[in-house]
């Protein structure tokens, strides 16, 4: 319905028409999608419904609504949520202001009735990230971030936008979507979320990746990494990630860790440069511990390899 | 179609009406009926989703299916485990239906299946751990020695086929050199095998019967997510996950009633200073989410013995979900131990470290309930405050010292809430020296001993607090 091709951009990108072609263009711009993430992709681009994409914390959820909008040509409007967030930050807020000050100048003249009319006007709407996904003339990319974050009314509210995607203003009443957004809302699974919302979505689990793909992650985002040294790399994030740890290290922290190698201009990945930047990727200090005792010495010791790193 | 009707009791029974549609919405009610709720909306979602693909590839299938009918990693679990079970099952009865066989046993030069080859190609074929090979080849080993009827019990079966082919999980150096199996298969490997043999044989007797097996129910443990080393600490640390979200979600709905935060007069009035005494510009008062600050204490004398391994796991998961909680355990005095546990990420090692150095027993070994609160309570008076949150996990037998009840009602009265969970069924309660009738006067107690009670702790937790 709102997908017309009158309301796209001037020239935008064609629309992927297979799971292949999405799955390719996800990689072109920089995002290695897993196997059923493109398919998900895929489909939320083609119902039109929104996905709700869960998983631990920095796997690349935010970075897959990132990468689709640069595939699709789209803005994307992103929405953080947390605690305590309500309509007057996520969908509208009426201009209080400009209507003070509207009522004032025109308080002589007109009667109440005018200006009752004049200042419920789109005049006097301030848009916030849901409002202007909807009323957008071009197509978006809409990401509400750790939905889980918000409280259940929030949720409630959520659901008109995402089943509809309409909003209803009591003094204008009914916006409906000029375009349709592709949506995407992620959760870190702090929170159950309700039946309802899940209902209306698709749903994505992205998980930790296998081995050779966050191999190829690593390396796509810091080729100038030893190809050697980023396998030991990751080999080393995974054997992190099976102990028992407050926070299990992210592929976002092996990308960082991968980044701290470089710049330290480490030729070797052994205790002590382990040692030195493990503090990259784990986060507590309780965790610090563990993994030094289990992971650090298993590896070569400094001296063992190449002395000239 | 003119297939012949399947024999009387086969289990096949009809087909479910419907083609494909009807297939699809047979399975959707296998997940109802193990515990997903799909919704209807939900089946025309996986129906709009399937138009789109090919439906070639069995993985694109599949995964369409579990975007739009199991949506959390629980649901999705039990998905898998589903979409195996049901589509083996309704492949193998419309082909029993339909009477068409694999020619299981005709396979060409049966005989000349050279075993020795057989059992090398096996363990090689583990040990690359190539999938489609090992099921060709678990549908040799089954023509090659699942010959006759078989004792008809699978396992058995399976346990006599893996025999004869020399797979062990124990190194066998009486093998020659260059063997696969020589150093032994690993036992996840073994494993994999073995649930090839099984299916194998499944199909091969459903195939000679024509008859459908009823099917398995998924049991608790199948179900269960493969996370936590202890079944039982992995459910606890769930329920304390939903008893985290629960705490600090409390109070929101109240908040929902006065939705927008209170004007600040003061402030309002300071700013609208700048435009001439019109307030125009509004200040609120900063609204401030509630942080639960919680103290547990916890019973660890003899006479809660088997109960306090749970009680103990319970804390330990509650620390992991919480980082203001202080612990305490007692016995006849108090002692804290909220830094043993922030350091020993191990249960096992946690609660040795505890009954090694907590230092709780002093004389007798029994529980003084009414010297603990004043402990507890001298500790830190100065701590509670009306947002803490106090819990008990005790049996309140008092081994005829007394009770004290006053010093623990001072205690309730400074803390915001207090909860007491006794590892007692609620029938002993109060008979012989149990007091917590006095001390129940002054709380909310619950009976918990099993994790589902635990949960039904968390559930009455929310009910309090819309009453």
């Amino acid at each position: 319905m709102a997908a017309d091709p009158v309301n796209a951009l001037p020239n935008p990108p064609p629309a992927p028409e297979s799971v292949e072609e999405i799955a390719a263009g996800l990689r072109r711009v920089g995002y290695l999608p897993g196997p059923s993430t493109a398919l998900v992709a895929f489909l939320a681009t083609k119902l039109g419904k929104p996905v709700l994409v869960e998983g631990p914390a920095g796997v690349g959820k935010t970075e897959l609504a990132k990468a689709l909008a640069r595939l699709l040509g789209r803005r994307l409007i992103r929405l953080q949520c947390y605690e305590g967030l309500d309509e007057a930050k996520a969908l509208y807020e009426w201009n209080y202001r400009k209507q003070l000050l509207r009522i004032q100048t025109e308080s002589d003249e007109a009667g109440w009735r005018d200006v009752q009319e004049d200042i419920f006007g789109e005049e006097f709407l301030l848009q916030r990230p849901l409002l202007s996904a909807i009323a957008s003339e071009q197509p978006v990319v809409l990401l509400v971030d750790e939905v889980d974050k918000t409280d259940q009314e929030f949720e409630a509210m959520l659901l008109e936008l995402l089943s509809d995607f309409q909003i209803s203003i009591p003094e204008l009443g009914r916006i409906e979507a000029r375009t349709q957004p592709v949506v995407l809302l992620t959760s870190n699974n702090t929170r159950e979320l309700t039946e309802a919302l899940k209902r209306r979505c698709l749903y994505l689990w992205l998980d930790y990746p296998e081995l050779e793909h966050e191999l190829h992650i690593v390396r796509l985002h810091s080729p100038e990494l030893d190809q050697r040294l980023a396998r030991k790399l990751v080999e080393v994030v995974h054997r992190v990630r099976e102990l028992d740890l407050k926070k299990p290290p992210s592929i976002a922290e092996s990308i960082d860790w991968a980044r701290t190698l470089i710049l330290l201009g480490a030729g070797e990945l052994d205790q002590a440069t382990f040692a030195q930047t493990m503090s990259v990727i784990l986060k507590h200090r309780t965790d610090l511990d563990t993994v030094a005792a289990r992971v650090g010495v298993v590896l070569e010791p400094a001296d063992a390899s190449a002395p000239a790193a | 179609m003119t297939a012949p009707g399947p024999p009387p009791d086969s289990g096949l029974g009809p087909r479910a009406p419907g083609g494909f549609a009807g297939q699809l919405l047979a399975f959707a009610e296998e997940l109802r009926q193990e515990g997903l709720a799909v919704g209807t909306s939900e089946i025309l979602d996986a129906f709009g989703a399937l138009e789109l693909l090919r439906w070639s590839e069995q993985a694109e299938f599949r995964a369409a299916l579990a975007a739009t009918l199991a949506k959390s990693p629980e649901d999705r679990h039990v998905f898998e485990l589903v979409f195996e079970r049901f589509f083996f099952r309704a492949t193998e009865a419309e082909a029993a239906r339909r009477r068409i066989g694999e020619g299981g046993g005709d396979l060409p030069g049966e005989q000349e299946i050279n075993l020795d080859t057989l059992r090398q190609q096996i363990a090689a074929a583990l040990r690359d751990g190539s999938e489609a090979a090992l099921r060709d080849l678990a549908r040799l080993a089954v023509a090659a020695f699942g010959e006759g009827q078989g004792s008809g019990v699978l396992g058995v079966d399976v346990q006599r086929i893996r025999r004869a082919l020399g797979l062990r999980a124990e190194p066998q150096p009486e093998l020659g050199e260059g063997d696969p199996r020589r150093a032994g298969i690993p036992r996840e490997q073994l494993r994999r095998f073995e649930q090839h043999l099984r299916r194998e044989l499944e199909r091969a007797l459903i195939e000679r019967t024509a008859t459908l097996p009823p099917k398995r129910p998924l049991g608790e443990l199948d179900r269960a997510l493969p996370s936590g080393p202890i079944q039982d600490l992995a459910a606890v640390h769930r329920v304390v996950a939903q008893l985290k979200r629960r705490l600090a979600t409390e109070g929101h709905e109240q908040r929902g009633r006065r939705r927008h935060a209170q004007v600040d007069v003061r402030r309002t009035m300071r700013a609208s200073l700048q435009t001439g005494g019109v307030p125009v510009e509004l200040r609120y008062r900063p609204r401030r989410p509630r942080r639960p600050e919680i103290f547990v204490l916890c019973d660890v004398s003899t006479s809660v013995t088997s109960a306090s391994a749970f009680f103990l796991s319970v804390l330990h998961a509650l620390h992991d979900a919480f980082r203001k909680l202080r612990s305490f355990v007692f016995i006849e005095r108090i002692s804290e131990v909220t830094e043993v546990f922030e350091r020993e990420r191990d249960f096992r090692a946690a609660s040795e470290a505890i009954s090694r150095d907590a230092g709780v027993a002093d004389v007798s070994g029994y529980t003084d309930y009414g010297r603990v609160w004043e402990e507890f309570l001298a500790l830190i008076e100065d701590e509670l405050h009306p947002r803490a949150t106090v819990i008990v996990l005790g049996d309140a037998r008092t081994n005829g010292r007394p009770p004290r009840e006053e010093v623990f009602a001072a205690i309730t009265a400074r803390a915001g809430r207090t909860y007491w969970l006794n590892p007692e069924p609620r029938l002993y309660w109060n008979y012989g020296d149990s007091v917590i009738a006095a001390y129940e006067r002054h709380c909310t107690a619950f009976e918990c001993w099993r994790t589902d009670q635990l949960e039904g702790f968390v559930k009455a937790l929310t009910r309090s607090t819309v009453s």
